[in-house]
């Protein structure tokens, strides 16, 4: 965004984020040579959970549109990607391609319909989309499978090992969230928080709302479309449950807990809730009495999610150092 | 049709709060299941009657409605997404809850003795409790509407629904009428449920077939009309009944294809007037 010359805050913030990213990196790269399969897995599922959480935040806090049939999108990439490879025999990469472009595809036809509507009623139809996917591939068996799914897609031959499904999740969603991460900080980007904060605002300087939101949500949708054809290549199988609702209110807890005002806010909740489902469900049958517990815990004490209170505490300890060095305190703004 | 009534009931009270105070309760089949299970519990554990039964629940979910938004969810005021994912949560802190307490298991519960018969009408034969339900519905959606027209409080409610501020300067504590509004609504979803219980067997999930239908149908009939949501109920049951008969494949998105061109066509419902637009 900023071209040229970059304040000393700003430069310090650059290094500070690379530091943070470095750090992210080295361990992503170093997990598999320590970490069991088990754990392998599981970082992989955490990881392409990050990019639909991610995505899904373009639309929750960047638009301000509460997409409740988010996994629908998901569950179109999927199924595309483990159609194409498994009934059509399509090579790896059209498939793996075609995923995204037909989720986006989706995703522009509903939303289309979708951002007529406001508020509750984008969720509800948004909610219905997700539904009538779900029933599709759930009745639809000679495409689908129905409610046996489709296990056992195949994956070429250099993704064979599970290390390399790891390594290949990993690069793919950072290539991806980085790619959102500009889009964020874009002219595009700002335009989606002018419309949250203040559509009529928007409207006047000449925006037009509905066309931003459909993008804005085709794309978000195109995203889904790569969790999804990532997902099958994780876990080789594809079942319609994917796109029931409370797995598209597993993404919107994502969302929430990590903070939806802050971009890395989703993925740090995707990966506390990926890990936390797994520990829990090892010990308990009652995962969704505590999901239940941390949405209520999440919704009523910190709606800003961890980043919020991370950004809280860390605004009020640079105040007080700030005001021991006896200098004007200016309360640390956000990064975003 | 008589599943067509029990809908209206959780129909209407899901209606009657999203109407009127904006707030999507997604908890509102998991008040039902209580209902239900509140219903079992007294008819069969206490070995009281059922209609005993049936005014504990009412009463018994009402007040756990009243305790919900007088402590929790009237925090939230003004934050329409934030409410409904949580009221999501409820929902699965509900669903666990009854589990624990209950177990797994199915339970049933008998048709009262008063409407334990069957007629026969026209060659098919009928239960005579689904009969009751089918007359029971009409006559609440009438008390409904009726009080919510005519009476004082149903003017003040639909005066909170129109402008919240405007009724808070007349004096009127509107926390506290939202907070009576919620209890009701959810005394109708405790009611239904209670009612619902000898038609099917209540276990856990069983708030799952009815919650969104029951959205559908407040969707379709348009917010806080009675009478809307009503006939959106009994379009709702045919669709179900014909849907199955004819297209079973389609059977489970009839619904929602429904409440999709609905809002794609007429958002404002079938009853409503294209008034509000935001």
């Amino acid at each position: 965004m900023s071209t040229g010359q970059v304040p000393a805050t700003a430069r310090s913030r650059r290094l500070r984020a690379a530091a943070v990213g470095l750090v992210v990196l080295a361990g992503l790269g170093v997990l598999p040579f320590v970490g069991s399969q088990y754990l392998l897995y599981l970082n992989s599922q955490a990881l392409f959970m990050i990019l639909a959480a991610v995505s899904l935040n373009l639309l929750v806090g960047y638009t301000g549109l509460f997409s409740y049939g988010h996994v629908a999108y998901l569950g179109v990439g999927a199924y595309t990607y483990a159609i194409l490879t498994q009934t059509a025999h399509a090579n790896f990469w059209l498939a793996f391609f075609a995923a995204p472009v037909v989720a986006g595809l989706f995703a522009l036809l509903t939303g289309y319909f979708c951002v007529r509507l406001t508020a509750i009623y984008f969720s509800f139809v948004t909610l219905a989309v997700a539904q009538i996917s779900w029933a599709t591939a759930y009745k639809w068996i000679g495409l689908t499978g129905g409610d046996s799914g489709m296990p056992g897609v195949a994956v070429p031959t250099f993704l064979m090992s599970p290390r390399a499904v790891y390594f290949f999740i990993a690069a793919v969603v950072a290539l991806l969230v980085m790619v959102m991460h500009q889009v964020t900080h874009s002219p595009f980007g700002l335009i989606l928080n002018t419309m949250r904060e203040n559509p009529n605002r928007a409207l006047f300087i000449g925006v037009n709302i509905k066309r931003a939101q459909i993008v804005a949500f085709s794309l978000a949708g195109l995203m889904a479309g790569f969790a999804g054809a990532l997902f099958v290549i994780n876990t080789r199988s594809i079942f319609p449950n994917v796109m029931l609702v409370t797995r598209s209110i597993d993404l919107i807890i994502m969302v929430v807990l990590g903070g939806m005002y802050h971009f890395w806010g989703p993925a740090i909740g995707a990966v506390m809730i990926v890990y936390l489902m797994d520990v829990i469900k090892a010990r308990t049958e009652y995962w969704p009495l505590v999901l239940g517990v941390l949405i209520a815990v999440v919704v009523l004490a910190m709606p800003t999610g961890v980043t919020g209170v991370v950004e809280r505490i860390y605004g009020w300890l640079k105040l007080r150092w700030e005001k021991r060095q006896n200098t004007v305190a200016v309360p640390g703004e956000g990064s975003g | 049709m008589s599943y067509a009534m029990s809908l209206f009931l959780i129909a209407s009270g899901l209606s009657l709060i999203l109407g009127v105070m904006g707030i999507v309760n997604f908890a509102h089949g998991s008040l039902y299941m209580v209902g239900a299970y509140l219903t079992w519990w007294v008819s069969t554990s206490l070995g009281a009657s059922f209609w005993v039964g049936v005014l504990c629940s009412m009463v018994g979910v009402g007040v756990l409605g009243l305790l919900m938004q007088r402590f929790l969810i009237s925090r939230l005021y003004g934050r329409s997404e934030l409410q409904l994912l949580f009221t999501f949560a409820f929902v699965l802190i509900f669903g666990d809850l009854l589990k624990l307490l209950f177990g797994v298991l199915p339970k049933g519960v008998a048709y009262p003795v008063l409407f334990n018969g069957i007629v026969h009408f026209g060659g098919t034969r009928f239960p005579t409790y689904n009969l009751f339900l089918i007359v029971l519905g009409p006559i609440i959606a009438y008390l409904l509407h009726v009080g919510e027209r005519r009476t004082r409080i149903g003017r003040v409610v639909r005066a909170a629904a129109a402008n919240r501020e405007m009724v808070g300067t007349l004096g009127i504590d509107v926390g506290r009428i939202f907070t009576v509004v919620f209890g009701l609504g959810a005394l109708l979803a405790g009611l239904g449920g209670a009612l619902a219980s000898p038609t099917t067997s209540v276990q856990p999930g069983m708030d799952v077939p009815v919650i969104l239908p029951a959205f559908v149908a407040v969707v379709v009939g348009g917010l806080g009309s009675f009478g809307g949501t009503f006939v959106a109920c009994l379009i709702i049951g045919q669709v179900q009944v014909f849907g199955i008969l004819y297209l079973p494949r389609l059977s489970e998105s009839f619904v929602f294809i429904l409440m999709a061109l609905v809002l794609a066509f007429r958002p404002w419902g079938l009853s409503n007037k294209p008034l509000r637009t935001s």
